[in-house]
């Protein structure tokens, strides 16, 4: 594959793994092991099971015809939000669990912003009777509570993180002193394409379920398995990764990657890494940067806590800088806009993250016979505190 | 001949480093830190380079890092304090931090400022050693700027040998699997990984450093490496006070020389 990650880790000039040399032991040891460990039978077989059983793949393609309707064109909507947990999340947490147990791993440790990837975490975990610990920055556990208490609840320990700005990405350092810290019993369950290699990879390979399916999927629905486009929602970018992976290749499907603006690419309160970042260092990997002058990491900013980071995947930063992925943005009022608007049109509450990609809808006009798949990469439960306070706003102008 | 040499020449044991944040506890503190420390009896001080997200450290240099962002610091600004500092300074000074805001700063005008202002020596714990190699080793030789390189208690013999092989002044050989901070006593299974390391006689010198917190730890370190480094406890004994000689020769001696604190 032509956008696959190279021997040294890296995506073109992005990717690699620096890291302190108290990690390495832990990031050789998968590095050598995660491609023989995923491409083996026993490894295929009991992933494929779990993922049928217990998170309920395939998730279903759906041909939104409301919305396709509104739009003039012709929209399918991969349901995510219909899995296990409520999200892509947990096609990576069941898949690096197994890799941690046959590494000989007992103890999982994990990040999380929204809380939807701790939740996958501590789901599989129960699952597996390991030790989990949840690293969440506080101010994302006071916006997110209704999934801090699902983590509990499933016997995890969520630790709030108060180093640096108190969200994802404090949690994600801490995540990464837990496990410079505790090196001999712990694995790290990293939630998205992002991180040292052979994270990036390991990620994108186990969310690649989404355009496997995509394909057959489309094919029973249109008689074509190719679409137009593919639209997804890109913080880290893991829903992203697995819904472009194996159409990269092929060049005639459009592939556009939407990124949280917050109030605007222009201020400075914003999310988007590749519309205002420079290439950097973040988390092992490098990458495009949220960063000031001095190469200091920039607090972002997105209603949506699960696309409040402030790098993308390294493989992101390569299909940017080589047009294969075209990116967009879109704002909090858009994303809430877009978000109500499937509501209404077709009976479905999408999470914030996912809204941010329907409001591509309102910004590029698709032709009548395009095919458009977008990925709904979770479901709306934990959002409905910031649906409801804007329905009030929104009421109270009208 | 690179101070760090010289230093490892005249005086093989007992060799003190004391690490400090840039900028930390003021903004100003830098200069007079370094005079006061070398003048107090350190044989060698690292200096810290704040960074927002300094993964190796615990919470004691996270804080002093983000009050000296706080503060106002940045590389600029450090080798501004920093000039001039060769007048009255001849023991060796390193620059510690992580990479992005090396990288940020132009790691070729890195080097030619950290030579213009008489650093000897850099500490980066997240450029692994194959990195460092293949992009930047010709730029730091050309400089005369020695790359410390670390060596945890997980790393094993061969690796050890490679690292060995490239890091130039010494080898920084970190005392546990974990971040920077005070822990207390070496346990045995720490004692045998400094004996397995001293027994492989190194090209390079050996500094022993994380949890090095007090005079204990300290003479301990001192049996199976060159010196030892001190890092969050003095960051520690800073935190509530302003430095001054009196203070600064009390911190070096009581290290040095005696276990009462």
């Amino acid at each position: 594959m032509k956008y696959n990650v190279d021997e040294w880790g890296y995506y073109g000039e992005f990717g690699g793994a620096y890291i302190p040399e108290m990690m390495h032991s832990n990031i050789k040891l998968l590095r050598d092991n995660y491609l023989n460990i995923i491409n083996s039978e026993d490894f295929n077989k009991e992933i494929n099971s779990l993922l049928r059983d217990y998170a309920g793949r395939p998730s279903p393609l759906f041909h939104a015809k409301r919305l396709s309707k509104h739009y003039n064109t012709n929209i399918y909507l991969k349901r995510e939000d219909l899995n296990h947990t409520g999200a892509h999340k947990i096609n990576n947490t069941i898949g690096q669990i197994l890799i941690a147990r046959r590494l000989g791993k007992t103890r999982i440790i994990a990040e999380t912003g929204a809380g939807q990837h701790g939740v996958a975490t501590a789901t599989v975990c129960a699952l597996m009777g390991l030790e989990c610990v949840v690293y969440m920055g506080k101010l994302d556990v006071e916006r997110q509570m209704p999934n801090v208490l699902r983590m509990k609840m499933l016997g995890a320990e969520v630790v709030p993180v108060v180093s640096g700005n108190m969200t994802l990405k404090d949690a994600t350092n801490e995540a990464i002193r837990d496990w410079i810290n505790n090196p001999n019993d712990t694995y790290y369950i990293i939630g998205s394409v992002v991180g040292p290699h052979p994270y990036p990879d390991l990620v994108a390979r186990l969310q690649s379920v989404i355009s496997r399916e995509l394909k057959w999927q489309l094919k029973e629905h249109t008689g074509k398995s190719d679409p137009d486009y593919i639209i997804a929602c890109v913080g880290g970018g893991s829903n992203a990764a697995g819904s472009f992976y194996n159409y990269l290749d092929n060049e005639k499907v459009n592939l556009i990657a939407v990124e949280a603006a917050g109030k605007g690419v222009k201020t400075a309160e914003t999310a988007a890494t590749i519309a205002t970042g420079s290439p950097g260092i973040i988390h092992g990997s490098r990458t495009m940067l949220i960063q000031d002058e001095d190469g200091q990491v920039k607090e972002p900013y997105s209603i949506s806590a699960g696309l409040d980071y402030p790098g993308i995947g390294p493989l992101f930063a390569a299909l940017n800088q080589s047009g294969r992925v075209t990116f967009e943005s879109a704002t909090d009022e858009e994303a809430m806009e877009a978000a109500f608007r499937l509501t209404r049109l077709e009976g479905i509450i999408p999470a914030l993250e996912p809204a941010h990609a329907l409001a591509v809808l309102d910004k590029i006009r698709f032709g009548l016979k395009d095919v458009v798949v977008i990925t709904l990469s979770g479901r709306g439960d934990k959002d409905m505190a910031a649906y409801m306070s804007y329905m009030n706003r929104m009421n109270n102008i009208s | 001949m690179n101070r760090i040499d010289e230093l490892f020449l005249c005086k093989r044991n007992n060799i003190l480093s004391i690490y400090f944040t840039a900028g930390y506890p003021e903004l100003n503190s830098t200069a007079t830190l370094i005079k006061l420390l070398a003048e107090g009896g350190a044989d060698m001080i690292e200096i810290g380079m704040p960074f927002s997200d300094p993964l190796a450290d615990g919470p004691v240099i996270q804080r002093s890092n983000e009050t000296a962002l706080r503060n106002g610091i940045s590389l600029k600004i450090l080798f501004n304090q920093l000039s001039g500092i060769r007048k009255t300074i001849n023991i060796p000074l390193l620059l510690m931090g992580y990479l992005n805001p090396v990288l940020r700063f132009g790691i070729e005008n890195f080097c030619k400022k950290c030579s213009e202002t008489g650093i000897d020596g850099v500490i980066l714990p997240d450029l692994p050693p194959e990195i460092y190699k293949k992009e930047y080793s010709g730029l730091f030789s050309r400089n005369g700027l020695y790359n410390i390189l670390l060596i945890s208690p997980r790393t094993d013999n061969e690796r050890v040998r490679i690292i060995d092989s490239i890091s130039r002044g010494f080898v920084y050989m970190v005392s546990s699997s974990s971040t920077t901070g005070v822990k207390g006593q070496f346990t045995e299974r720490q004692i045998e990984y400094f004996r397995r390391i001293k027994e492989m006689n190194l090209l390079n010198p050996l500094m022993i450093g994380f949890g090095i917190s007090d005079n204990s730890t300290f003479k301990e370190a001192c049996q199976m490496a060159n010196g030892a480094i001190v890092g969050s406890a003095f960051i520690k004994f800073l935190s509530d006070k302003k430095p001054d000689k009196v203070l600064i020769e009390g911190f070096i001696d009581r290290i040095r020389n005696s276990s009462i604190t």
